[in-house]
């Protein structure tokens, strides 16, 4: 027997199989788990397909970039891991407002259970208030499909269209089927002479449009083909969307009666129409209770069991005991280690620079009650045992501003660490205020020229180029120190670091080595 | 024919190359599978496992449910007992019997549970030594459970060989590697 072959791709990957199958012209990310993939099957393929692939200083620029792109009528997509999508809220809010030309898809990875995150908050609200319309793939091949239609939604309504997917369906390998290649749009340079212009003579009447165009959306949604439905005689059903729906499956298989929800704004009349037989609706949605609190406002008079009535665990990531557990049934009595299991949590890499540059700060500080402001990427890891040298992680780019408010409040000196991509990211515009008003802080660049924490991506910003912004910045060239955090440089780096720490003023240190994983890889 | 396997171990150890082969042979005799990993911050130096589920029906969980799991492959003794929750009550678990020191713990106890929990504890380390290629230890893991994937040897040989193709010593190294953990099984 000859079995078709299909291609095996991750969730991420079928994403952007899906768009380069629906034409695009270009794309644009910047990296986050569980985002990485898609930009990096782009990369794979961009030759092939003639595509413009980059990644980018961070997510709002990838996102205007892409707007622009669509903006001179050609498709395209911006892809990013759900915090990403808060950085990129001005464009993205506003791009609904004044409305798009080619086709144009966001594609946005929550991470439920936080596997690699600092929160789990959920894409699909942020998506309802931009009022624009939803898919949430089930799985790959529906990722794939989906991503392939949204590209079609998204020119019929002259609106960007979300792909909402999660980790376990962005970090799933999968047999793909595969639809034929569309061809690029043809350029057009026609700019409408009020539109996206959004003065608030024009952004008013755009958003009266945006609100009129709420009920095409809602019809799409009530005839999409990717919610389906099931029907039984039976007390309850069950509303599933996206993942959920599989783990649904996997317990139930289909013997209550289930609608399985994949589109956004939620096709009110068809749920209304399913559920109205049934005395009880369970919910199970991945992420916040989004479809609950719609459907408690939708049907007050139903008894709606998910995660807000306490029937569904609240946090964290979904699965099948959970749902098991929901539904009164047995989960199976397993088998336990005896024995106490030590935790393996993620650590440095052996020879790591970030290593070097903490033991080296930990020891310039010494006792001081000194305030270490941390960022994000794989020097977050310095918070734990045994290292202990920083004390905040909150977002991309926050150390810098951190500190500096730290030391406006009178913890001076403070400390920043941030790499060399966070500070790409979203660290200039702090520095620029650090440097203009020269607080007492040392802000210290760990540049290992590279995005290390997702993978190795390229780095927009070091070396050569990093020194000549803190220049440009306005830091006087002798406020500039460099290290190279090894480990026969420990006294010389920690005496750099104590003479830092003793100056009144923004001292910014510049640690340069390259990632130990890069090294490897060359 | 339906597998549920954890693939698990320390981030670094080739965890998703052993999968991404058993499902490659699993494409080939027509099954359909799923295979959930975890990327990012867990690879670095930390706790990662894969879950790999091969049918020939529809698959709806790419996580296995608690007490469905076949058979748990680990490249490192501690982190086989990390997913017992997962294992059948006759599943099977083959694991490494060389710890990854990255952690302290006491290796004795350890072996000592695995073996109440009649695991088959391979010596990968070694079996990767005789092909002259370290990083082979993998595909002796793999090579080790070959008889109890339900797949054919022979697919599973080819997709290795699909898998190391720029290489011809990697290749040879890596099919001699699965070899000998065939054989220690």
């Amino acid at each position: 027997m000859v079995f078709k072959m299909k291609e095996i791709l991750l969730g991420c990957e079928a994403v952007a199989l899906g768009a380069l199958h629906a034409g695009i012209s270009a794309a644009f990310s910047y990296p986050g788990t569980p985002s990485t993939e898609i930009m990096e099957y782009f990369l794979q393929k961009k030759e092939k397909y003639s595509i413009n692939a980059e990644w980018c200083s961070n997510e709002k620029t990838a996102y205007e970039a892409a707007l622009g792109v669509s903006l001179a009528g050609k498709r395209a997509i911006v892809s990013m891991k759900h915090v990403g999508l808060n950085v990129a809220m001005d464009p993205f809010v506003n791009s609904a407002i004044s409305g798009i030309k080619g086709g144009l898809v966001i594609a946005v990875a929550d991470d439920p259970g936080m596997h690699s995150s600092q929160n789990e908050q959920d894409s699909r609200y942020l998506a309802d208030f931009a009022k624009i319309f939803v898919f949430e793939p089930a799985d790959a091949q529906e990722a794939y499909n989906m991503t392939f239609e949204a590209f079609e939604l998204s020119e019929r309504f002259g609106l960007p269209v979300m792909i909402r997917l999660v980790t376990r369906v962005s970090h799933t390998r999968e047999a793909i089927e595969t639809r034929s290649l569309k061809t690029q749009n043809k350029i057009d340079k026609t700019m409408p002479c009020k539109e996206w212009v959004l003065l608030p003579t024009n952004a008013r009447n755009q958003f009266k449009k945006l609100l009129e165009k709420q009920k095409d959306l809602l019809i799409e949604s009530e005839k999409s083909v990717f919610n389906k439905t099931s029907k039984k005689k039976n007390s309850c059903c069950a509303i599933c969307s996206g993942i959920a729906f599989n783990y649904f499956m996997e317990v139930t298989n289909g013997s209550i009666p289930y609608f399985k929800l994949s589109t956004y704004p939620m096709p009110i009349k068809k749920i209304k129409n399913f559920s109205k037989d049934f005395k009880k609706i369970y919910v199970f949605e991945e992420g916040y209770p989004f479809v609950e609190e719609k459907l408690c406002s939708m049907l007050p008079a139903r008894k709606i069991l998910g995660k807000i009535s306490g029937a569904v665990q609240r946090t964290g990531e979904l699965n099948c005991e959970i749902v098991k557990s929901a539904l009164g049934k047995k989960i199976i009595q397993n088998l336990k280690a005896s024995i106490e299991l030590p935790p393996r949590p993620p650590q440095p890499c052996a020879g790591c620079p970030h290593v070097d540059l903490y033991k080296a700060l930990n020891e310039a500080k010494g006792s001081s009650e000194i305030m270490v402001f941390g960022d994000i990427g794989c020097y977050t890891l310095g918070a734990s045992e045994p290292l202990r040298a920083i004390g905040s992680c909150i977002c991309m780019g926050a150390s810098v501003n951190n500190a500096r408010g730290a030391s406006i409040a009178g913890a001076a000196p403070s400390v920043a660490i941030i790499g060399d991509s966070t500070f790409a990211h979203s660290g200039i515009p702090a520095l620029v205020e650090a440097a203009k008003h020269n607080n007492n802080m040392v802000l210290i660049i760990l540049d290992n020229g590279t995005v290390a924490m997702t993978g190795a991506q390229e780095t927009m910003l070091s070396g050569n180029s990093l020194l000549q912004i803190i220049l440009g910045a306005g830091v006087p060239k002798e406020r500039v120190k460099f290290i190279e955090p090894l480990p026969q440089n420990h006294e010389l780096n920690v005496s750099i670091i104590k003479e830092a720490l003793s100056c009144k003023g923004l001292t910014v240190i510049i640690s340069k080595r390259a990632c130990i994983q890069l090294l490897k890889r060359r | 024919m339906e597998k549920n396997i954890i693939i698990c171990g320390v981030g670094g150890q080739g965890i998703l190359t052993i999968a991404r082969i058993i499902v490659s042979a699993a494409q080939k005799e027509g099954l359909s599978f799923k295979q959930a990993e975890i990327h990012g911050m867990s690879q670095r130096g930390g706790a990662v496992y894969v879950h790999l589920r091969i049918s020939k029906g529809k698959i709806y969980s790419p996580i296995i449910p608690e007490g469905y799991a076949d058979l748990i492959l680990s490249m490192e003794p501690l982190e086989a007992l990390r997913y017992l929750k997962y294992l059948k009550k006759n599943g099977k678990i083959i694991s490494s019997i060389w710890k990854l020191p990255n952690i302290s713990y006491d290796e004795k106890v350890v072996v000592s549970e695995l073996k109440r929990l009649k695991a088959i504890l391979v010596d990968l380390k070694g079996i990767a030594q005789k092909t002259g290629n370290p990083l082979a230890e993998n595909m002796a893991l793999l090579g080790s459970a070959s008889s109890y994937l339900g797949l054919k040897e022979e697919n599973l040989k080819d997709c290795i060989r699909e898998t190391f193709i720029s290489k011809a010593t990697l290749m040879e190294s890596n099919l001699k590697a699965f070899e000998l953990g065939n054989k220690s099984t």
